[in-house]
C-alpha cells in the first residue's frame, strides 16, 4: 500500500501530472505514491516526468482503462 | 473506453543524473484563447515536473493577466479604447479563428468541461501554487496605460526585454514563445 493515493481518474492532460506533482510536494524522500489515471497519455507522461523528476516508477499496471503507477519520492 | 495494450509491470531504471531540471522561460505574447491555454497547460506541466518556470507576459499577452472584472483598462482615451474593443481578463478570451461573435469560445469552453480539460483561470491559479513566476513587460504596462493593480494578484516584478535574453543566453532557460 502506497503512502499517498491520487485519484486523477477522468482528468484530462496535464491534470494527472499536476495532481502528482501536488501530492509528492507535500511528501517525505523515500515515501511512495500511487496514481489512478484513465488519460491514455499519461503512460508517456508519467514516465518523461519521473526520467525528468528523478522519482522512480516501481510499479505500472493498466487495468480496463485504468492506468496505475506506484512512485517513490526520490 | 478500450485499452488494447496494457503495459505491464516495467519499472524505470534508477537514474544516474541529479543535476536540476533546466528552467524554461515562457514568453506569452498572444491574447487568445488557445495561445493562452497553451501557455497555462506548459506552466503547470513544467513546474509540476520540477523544472523552474518563468512566463514573462508581454504585449496582448498582458491582456490574459489583467482581473476578469476590469472593464476599461488606461489612462488615455486610445489606451481606453484599446480595451473597451477588445475585453481584458484571462475569462474573456477569443479564439484566433472560428471566434463568431463568442459562439467559438463559448463551444470550446463546453467541451472542454466535457472532456475534463481545466479552463486557462483554473490552470492559471494552479500555474501560481506550484510557484510559476510571472513576470509583466514593463514596457507593454506603460503602453497601454496599466497599472500593477488592473493585474491579478501574485505578479512579479515588471520587467523587460533584457532580463528575457539574460534568461537565455546566461542562465540556459529554455525558450518559449507563445
Amino acid at each position: 500500500m502506497a503512502d499517498v493515493q491520487v485519484d486523477a481518474r477522468g482528468l484530462n492532460c496535464p491534470m494527472p501530472i499536476v495532481k502528482t506533482a501536488q501530492a509528492v510536494k507535500a511528501m517525505a524522500s523515500g515515501q511512495t505514491v500511487e496514481v489512478l489515471a484513465t488519460d491514455p497519455g499519461s503512460v508517456k507522461d508519467f514516465a518523461a516526468w519521473s526520467k525528468t523528476t528523478g522519482n522512480d516508477i516501481l510499479e505500472q499496471t493498466a487495468d480496463s482503462g485504468v492506468f496505475r503507477f506506484v512512485m517513490k519520492k526520490k | 473506453m478500450t485499452v488494447e495494450t496494457a503495459p505491464e509491470t516495467a519499472p524505470v531504471p534508477a537514474h544516474e543524473h541529479e543535476q536540476p531540471a533546466r528552467e524554461v522561460l515562457i514568453i506569452n505574447y498572444s491574447g487568445e484563447l488557445e495561445k493562452v491555454w497553451a501557455t497555462m497547460i506548459l506552466a503547470t506541466t513544467s513546474a509540476a515536473m520540477g523544472a523552474p518556470c518563468r512566463v514573462f507576459v508581454t504585449f496582448w499577452g498582458l491582456q490574459n493577466f489583467v482581473k476578469d472584472e476590469k472593464r476599461i483598462t488606461g489612462q488615455n482615451w486610445m489606451q481606453k479604447m484599446l480595451s473597451f474593443m477588445s475585453r481584458p481578463g484571462i475569462s474573456h478570451r477569443k479564439l484566433s479563428k472560428m471566434n463568431f461573435l463568442g459562439m467559438g469560445p463559448w463551444m470550446m469552453f463546453k467541451l472542454a468541461k466535457q472532456y475534463n480539460v481545466e479552463s486557462p483561470k483554473a490552470l492559471l491559479e494552479m500555474a501560481q501554487a506550484l510557484g510559476v513566476e510571472f513576470i509583466p513587460c514593463q514596457m507593454t504596462m506603460d503602453m497601454f496605460g496599466l497599472t500593477r493593480d488592473d493585474l491579478i494578484d501574485g505578479m512579479g516584478e515588471p520587467a523587460g526585454a533584457a532580463t528575457v535574453i539574460g534568461a537565455f543566453s546566461s542562465e540556459g532557460a529554455a525558450p518559449l514563445f507563445i
